[in-house]
């Protein structure tokens, strides 16, 4: 078992303790129903329950066309100054992903 | 109860509520429980063409459990302050389950 300090003192020891490192920094979020987020960790809680600041909403639409029958991908952006999200819609957290 | 102290602060002013079925309602918020069910007062809902079936209702009762997000005003927001209280509640977290 590996137990470390964080620059308070405070160990991190289980997945939530890392997500507290990330408060106050930008992270990569992916949620259900094709949706991601990027925004700046202000709080969350043990349910992962977030509220995200300066947020860019990413929500993939997959459209078939019916002659063709090729898929047509479209990605939806959306910027929210502040957001509360719901940690059951959530699927992963992370630091962002470049693109 | 982070989220529950959180909500409670909102209490009076405008949020926007977007359900996990994409209904988008506009709302004030009158009331918050500890499963953050919402009550709003004097609803718009967003993109009215869409989804007529609410026309008529002025208030409201929101399962938490149906919630994607809550919109809610940046400038009415203590960042530093919810940052502080989420290292607490995580601690917090993390010795209650601990026993």
């Amino acid at each position: 078992l590996c137990s470390m300090s964080d620059s308070l003192g405070s160990t991190v020891e289980e997945p939530l303790d890392l997500i507290r490192l990330s408060l106050d920094e930008v992270i990569y979020v992916k949620l259900r129903g094709h949706r991601e987020l990027r925004g700046k960790l202000h709080a969350y809680d043990q349910h992962l329950n977030m509220i995200l600041g300066d947020v860019t909403e990413t929500h993939t639409v997959v459209e078939i066309d019916e002659e063709t029958f090729e898929e047509i991908i479209t990605p939806v952006k959306r910027d929210i100054p502040m957001l509360f999200v719901r940690g059951d819609g959530i699927i992963l957290v992370a630091p962002p992903i470049r693109t | 109860m982070l989220f529950y102290s959180f909500f409670k602060t909102l209490i009076g002013h405008t949020v926007v509520i977007e359900l996990k079925n994409d209904l988008t309602i506009e709302g004030t918020l009158y009331a918050v429980d500890q499963f953050l069910n919402l009550k709003l007062r004097d609803i718009k809902v967003r993109d009215e063409e869409k989804y007529p079936h609410m026309m008529c209702v002025k208030n409201c009762f929101i399962r938490g459990s149906v919630v994607r997000y809550v919109h809610v005003p940046a400038s009415h927001v203590a960042t530093d302050l919810l940052q502080d209280a989420s290292r607490t509640e995580a601690k917090h977290a993390k010795e209650s389950n601990k026993q």
